[in-house]
């Protein structure tokens, strides 16, 4: 970093990007008054997938987002390649190459073995200015969308947050990227037009893995890095499933007055848990303080926006709908066949939920008694 | 100790309207707020500033009614608030928001050894804008905090939430954190704290004041476009279905969602 140079005068860029190495790339530009001849989109070539792996186990989003980046790629007619930053992670780029990655760059160094935003976004970068991608997709994660913050602004280009959908224009392999915002009311394409790489963000579960082909063809490159050592020490870490996070669930099982008695979100919570979701409600079980404030969907509760919402005995008000316009799929069982629910149900079941939850636990094979979580 | 918080004014998206007919967004009786992760923010700023005496400033970007957001910070509080306004600055992506926001604090003094942003803005969702700031300042960043605390070596601690679960991590200042909604509920402004904010000066920072280039600033600055804003499709209902005389196939057809959707087999 320390030979980055500290002004830039445009008749004199080569391109070289050592600009981009240093970490005041705004003071350096801004010093250079020069905007548009850092990135050239000429140069750049191929799509990237960040794949985040945990302790050498990769996410299911670094998957889903080759095989939406495969699509892409063969648009453009360019490559598909992954990156891999950890330790000991050699056996990660099989899998990746069998879900579609013409090739896997890894980064294996000890420095990588946990996640820091500094050293992550480093050795990102690092790659970046070596190769010289045209776009680069990451999951919207925890990390994914802590350090492409950093990335996007060492890199000098645009980040486009939380994508639920991409296509591209083939002929300069523009990236299209869709995003809800304002609480999922509007939906926005955006574009990065003159910057490259082109990222993203993706939600997980936004796109489908391939099936895996462990005969496809793929290179795996070791790039070696120098890092630097990490500053921030983990005194503590203690993996807890933040059950009460109803915001970022993709499945979330909710219930309403129609439960009649707080012991009916036992059967709520066997549901969420064997389908991987959380418990939500209605302000009316927060009222009768059956559940926290902090499960409440809707209006003054949570926006949410799960793959999957089924509602139990919940009659759909506006202030509760309010919280769930961005769902993917609302399921709705109410005994009143005229529940303003139904209007926005996607499958609505009138019906005794005291029949029918019990009814598809036992078709789930969900009948061990749960720990019921937090109320 | 010298801390920053940013704090956004927004919409208040739980009320936002969507004219159907001509697809765009209905402000008339939308309330603006402080965005409510900043308010979390704020708060752990202030509790820092009980416990170690720290100066807590506040800054926010936007138009010049945007000055409320601080206001309310000094009722509750802060010690001072900032104004980053300026015509230029219209239409910012997070990379020119970043930009700007980090080049007035560098304008502050004492140097600033933390700063606090939301987690995200409600409006825009994008929790880029504590990480880019985190990049120009060239200070370390730690995301998703609930608490925050200094200890006598001069060292912060913070608690997270990642998506393993909770870690909690000790390092040097300065550093950058963004804030969940997690922590201790936000103070409420004192009666006292009122006059003071009503009489507080608010300076305004624009272009000139904080030497920013304009070529970096708002809509020029930013290398995302958005091309095209539309209202999502709405939900009109699909397949209702009887379940009371017969519940198996109302399972049947609950289970075929689960599978379609990959979450059960
Ligand atoms: C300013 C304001 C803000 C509000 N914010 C929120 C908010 O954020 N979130 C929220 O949820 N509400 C909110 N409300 C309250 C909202 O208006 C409703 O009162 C509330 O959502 C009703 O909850 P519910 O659907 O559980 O109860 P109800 O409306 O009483 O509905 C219960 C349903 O259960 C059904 N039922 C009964 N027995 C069974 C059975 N055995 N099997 C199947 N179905 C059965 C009934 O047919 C009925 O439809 C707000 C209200 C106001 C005024
Ligand atoms: N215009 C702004 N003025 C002050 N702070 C801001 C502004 N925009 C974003 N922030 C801060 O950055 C955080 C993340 O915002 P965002 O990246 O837009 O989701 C917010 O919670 C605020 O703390």
């Amino acid at each position: 970093m320390s030979d980055a140079p500290t002004s830039i005068s445009p008749e004199n860029c080569r391109g070289c990007k050592a600009c981009l190495q240093s970490s005041s790339i705004g003071e350096v530009i801004a010093a250079s008054g020069d905007v548009t001849d850092h990135n050239t989109p000429a140069v750049h070539r191929g799509v990237w997938v960040f794949a985040e792996q945990h302790q050498g186990k990769m996410r299911e989003v670094a998957y889903e987002l080759l095989a939406a980046g495969r699509g892409l790629a063969n648009e453009c007619g360019c490559d598909l390649a992954a990156v891999v930053l950890g330790h000991n992670i050699a056996h990660s780029a099989a899998p990746l190459i069998a879900a579609g990655a013409d090739r896997v760059l890894l980064v294996d160094h000890p420095e990588l073995a946990r996640y820091e935003a500094e050293t992550y976004t480093d050795a990102l970068c690092q790659l970046i200015v070596r190769h010289k991608p045209e776009i680069l997709l990451a999951g919207a994660t925890a990390v994914g969308r802590a350090f492409l913050g950093k990335v996007a602004i060492r890199a000098n280009t645009g980040l486009t947050a939380d994508c639920t959908a991409l296509s591209v224009d083939p002929s300069m392999c523009l990236l299209h990227q869709t995003r809800p915002a304002l609480g999922g009311n509007i939906m926005a394409t955006i574009m990065t037009p003159h910057h490259r790489p082109q990222m993203a963000t993706v939600r997980p579960h936004v796109f489908k893995a391939n099936v895996p082909d462990p005969a496809r063809a793929g290179q795996t490159l070791v790039e070696a890095l120098e890092l630097a050592p990490a500053t921030f020490r983990v005194i503590l870490s203690a993996a807890t499933k933040s059950s009460l996070n109803i915001a970022d669930a993709d499945i979330v099982v909710a219930g309403g007055r129609g439960l009649k008695k707080a012991e009916n979100l036992v059967l709520l919570h066997r549901l969420a848990e064997h389908l991987g979701g959380v418990v939500g409600v209605s302000r009316a079980c927060v009222d009768y303080g059956w559940a926290s404030a902090a499960r409440q969907v809707g209006q003054t509760g949570k926006t949410i926006r799960p793959k999957i919402y089924l509602a139990f005995g919940i009659s759909g008000a506006v202030q509760h709908i309010a919280g769930i316009r961005g769902a993917e799929t609302i399921i709705a069982v109410n005994s009143d066949p005229h529940a303003p629910i139904f209007d926005v149900a996607d499958l609505g079941i009138v019906g005794d939920l005291t029949v029918i939850l019990p009814a598809l636990l036992e078709a789930l094979g969900a009948q061990s008694v749960p720990n019921s979580g937090q109320p | 100790m010298h801390i920053v918080v940013c704090l956004k004014q927004v919409p208040d998206t739980a009320n936002v309207r969507i004219n159907p007919e001509t697809n765009t967004l209905m402000r008339e009786g939308v309330e603006s707020i402080t965005n409510p992760f900043d308010e979390y923010a704020l708060e752990q700023a202030l509790r820092l500033k009980n416990s170690h005496g720290a100066k807590v400033t506040t800054l926010t970007m936007g138009p010049p009614q945007a000055e409320v957001v601080l206001r309310e910070a000094i009722a509750r509080g802060a010690d001072q608030g900032f104004l980053i306004s300026d015509r230029a600055f219209a239409g910012a992506d997070t990379w020119a928001t970043s930009y700007v926001i980090s080049r007035a604090i560098k304008k502050l003094n004492p140097a600033v050894d933390m700063v606090f942003f939301g987690k995200q803005a409600i409006d825009g969702e994008t929790a880029q804008v504590g990480p880019g700031v985190s990049e120009f300042l060239n200070y370390k960043l730690v995301t998703y905090a609930r608490s925050i605390t200094v200890g006598a070596d001069g060292r912060f601690t913070a608690e997270t939430l990642m998506d393993e679960g909770m870690e909690v991590v000790e390092g040097p200042l300065p550093v950058v954190v963004t804030v969940l909604r997690d922590g201790p509920l936000p103070r409420y402004a004192t009666l006292a704290g009122w006059m003071r904010a009503r009489h507080a000066k608010i300076p305004v920072w624009g272009v000139t004041g904080l030497g920013v280039v304009p070529e970096l600033c708002g809509l020029k600055g930013s290398p995302t476009r958005v091309m095209k804003i539309f209202v999502p499709p709405g939900k009109t209902g699909g397949i209702r279905m009887d379940g009371r005389e017969m519940p198996s196939l109302a399972v049947e057809a609950i289970l075929k969602i689960l599978r379609d959707k990959g979450v059960s087999k």
